[in-house]
């Protein structure tokens, strides 16, 4: 309801150009500052027992609202295992998440795991891309088809031909942010995020330049996510690189 | 002028002598071994059967060690998460630096594998590595020492049936001086008192292994017992509640009074070293880590035994201030904060919902003099620790995108209502545990 209504104040607002008249702007705060109390949680519930995740993730872990925080519903659950147990134990450097993991077992992270993973809410439409078209273009190419004299693999080699990721641990790459996706290729090339060895992200960011990241980070902040975009079924054939992160059992520690 | 020169020349002497026989008194070991038995309680340890005694076979004194390895917790600084166990690299810091726990798998050339039972008593009771070197009391050897030699040789022999890890101990990063080692000579004659816990006559035997374990072991003063600027617990004043510098936490008094563990049963002690959960709060931050990593892991016997010395122990010695009643605008902000941010779990009334979210309403982290514990929750949220009577705890989340004031009139409004009365929290205070 409420999230319907601000939709609906921002696209009033874009498209005439104008604030929204004063009527309905205290019209609109009256009704948020009520339903701005969080719902009701029940103990017990999966639900209640993410309420640590979602209050930046969003609800089902649909994504936080200002782009960062990333969406976890719906990417591959040993992905997010994967991405637990590096946060809980240091492999992944985000001292906030670090301290939400510490101790917690990696049965119960592989449920957290399971939870998102199974959640399925709406995408939002894609932002306007904030580049120019040939920017855009260079960063379809190398998401699309990679570059091969630079031994660049095409992002859909792996992370499937609709991008839309490869069971058990491949995600998916639309429906991020662009400054998400920034930060998280820039952590890659620079050596601060790491995956299991041999880390095949690893490798490929390490051979972007900065304008390649920033292409590729906005041309897929840019393209409209389909219908239900679900991960597709494991690779039959053999990834372009060798991946730690894929070889071994979904929940074995690396 | 001469009187003065031998005035001058004789303190001298005595400033040095005074110096050498402080050293002295540092370096000396301790010669006793203390009682022979270790004051095992019959049931205190599963499965023991034979209360008193040693025990009867070596896999016996393995299963002891491994008992009494999570009772001193050794882990907590010797095994990184997600790392081999015991093979070290966990950082450690202080206000002197950071210390990193040492390997102490049985490697021989990286862990304790080459010591002998004699070198690790030495380690655990004198505070000395096998070479004579002294270590660095961020090693509790100042609360191990009260362990007895025989439970001692059980951890030894736990330790021992580990696998060995090569890893290579990372050295203290320490600031000048304290990176003199030689120094910790003066420091231990002036702080350090070896010698294995007697039991206390006129006190019983649950008493007396719930001390054992208290000062012993579980070495509880390392965090409650507020420390002097040398880093030296003030035995004046303890287990009265201190902060914990580096760390940003408060650990709470586990003296009688209100603001301790004054209003705490003998049960709420144990279900909280058991669960990490009593009626009146639940662990979080380094104590979240002590009851998952620790105190889960004790029989019930030894837990009581734990909460019958605790609550023998005297109301503390600070006078308990009572604070001003906050500014009411404060108080109004903090209550929109909290009814859009809080109530869904912790309930407009501060109960919270028993055993996912705690009550706010007379939780003593909430409104304890330091204000640390309520924003280390808000700026980074937190898991209940994960225990076998709770392996799937709830949370809460970080709101460290609120700005300083926020936080603060957040902070102030959980900490002065519902009976609550703990002042009001400047914005200042939440800057600084950003």
């Amino acid at each position: 309801m409420l999230e319907s209504l601000l939709a609906l104040a921002r696209k009033t607002a874009r498209h005439d150009g104008r604030p929204l008249p004063s009527l309905l702007a205290a019209l609109l705060l009256a009704c948020c500052t009520a339903a701005g109390a969080q719902e009701k949680l029940t103990p017990g519930t999966m639900q209640a027992r993410v309420a640590a995740c979602t209050g930046c993730h969003g609800a089902g872990g649909r994504a936080g609202p200002d782009g960062y925080y990333p969406r976890l519903a719906g990417k591959p659950r040993a992905y997010l295992l994967e991405q637990l147990q590096g946060f809980r134990d240091g492999r992944r450097a985000y001292e906030p998440m670090r301290h939400l993991l510490a101790g917690l077992p990696d049965a119960y992270l592989d449920e957290i795991a399971g939870y998102f993973s199974s959640q399925h809410p709406p995408y939002p439409p894609p932002l306007r891309a904030e580049a120019g078209a040939a920017a855009l273009e260079q960063g379809r190419r190398l998401a699309m088809d990679g570059d091969a004299a630079r031994g660049l693999p095409a992002c859909a080699a792996c992370h499937g031909s609709g991008l839309n990721g490869m069971a058990p641990a491949i995600p998916g790459l639309l429906g991020l942010r662009r400054d998400y996706l920034v930060s998280q290729l820039g952590g890659w090339r620079s050596g601060l995020r790491r995956a299991s060895d041999p880390d095949c992200m690893g490798e490929v960011a390490q051979r972007l330049t900065p304008e390649d990241i920033g292409a590729v980070s906005a041309w897929l902040a840019a393209q409209p996510v389909p219908e239900s975009y679900r991960p597709g079924p494991p690779a039959e054939q053999p990834l372009p690189l060798e991946c730690g992160s894929q070889s071994r059992a979904p929940g074995e520690r690396p | 002028m001469k009187r003065a020169a031998i005035v001058l020349a004789g303190l001298l002497a005595a400033a040095l002598l005074a110096g050498a026989a402080l050293y002295a008194r540092g370096v000396r070991d301790d010669p006793g071994t203390g009682p022979a038995a270790p004051p095992l309680l019959a049931s205190s340890f599963p499965p023991s059967s034979t209360p008193s005694s040693f025990p009867s076979s070596a896999q016996e004194r393995i299963e002891l060690g491994r008992y009494l390895a999570r009772a001193a917790n050794c882990a907590a600084c010797h095994t990184v998460p997600g790392g081999q166990a015991y093979a070290g690299g966990t950082a450690i810091p202080t206000d002197f630096g950071t210390f990193y726990g040492p390997n102490i798998t049985p490697s021989r050339e990286h862990g304790i594998g080459g010591w002998s039972t004699d070198d690790f008593w030495q380690a655990l009771h004198n505070g000395k590595a096998p070479d004579g070197a002294l270590l660095y009391p961020a090693f509790p050897y100042t609360e191990y020492t009260r362990m007895t030699r025989a439970d001692a040789d059980a951890i030894y022999a736990y330790l021992m049936s580990q696998p060995a890890s090569d890893a290579r101990s990372r050295p203290h990063e320490l600031r000048f001086p304290y990176d003199r080692r030689a120094l910790l000579g003066l420091w231990r004659g002036l702080y350090f008192d070896p010698g294995v816990m007697a039991d206390e006559p006129g006190q019983d035997a649950q008493w007396n292994r719930g001390r054992y374990l208290v000062e012993g072991a579980g070495h509880c003063a390392a965090c409650h017992t507020p420390r002097n600027r040398w880093g030296a617990s003030d035995t004046g004043r303890a287990l009265q509640g201190a902060p914990l510098g580096a760390l940003g936490w408060y650990a709470t008094p586990l003296t009688g009074e209100a603001a301790g563990l004054g209003g705490w049963s003998e049960d709420d002690v144990a279900q909280l070293l058991r669960t990490g959960w009593s009626r009146h709060g639940a662990a979080g931050g380094p104590m979240a880590e002590v009851v998952a990593g620790s105190t889960q892991h004790l029989s019930d016997a030894d837990l009581r035994a734990m909460a019958a010395y605790l609550k023998s122990l005297p109301a503390g010695s600070e006078p308990a201030g009572e604070a001003a009643p906050p500014p009411q605008p404060l108080m109004e902000r903090g209550s929109r904060l909290y009814e859009q941010s809080c109530a869904a779990c912790h309930q407009a009334s501060g109960e919270g919902s028993p055993g996912a979210w705690p009550a706010l309403a007379g939780n003593p982290s909430v409104t304890a003099a330091s204000s640390r514990n309520v924003l280390q929750a808000i700026l980074r949220g937190g898991y209940a620790p994960a225990t076998a009577a709770d392996p799937r705890p709830h949370g809460m989340p970080p709101f460290h995108t609120l700005d300083d004031a926020d936080v603060a009139a957040l902070a102030t409004y959980v900490r002065n209502s519902w009976g609550n009365r703990a002042g009001a929290v400047q914005p200042h205070e939440v800057a600084r545990m950003r």
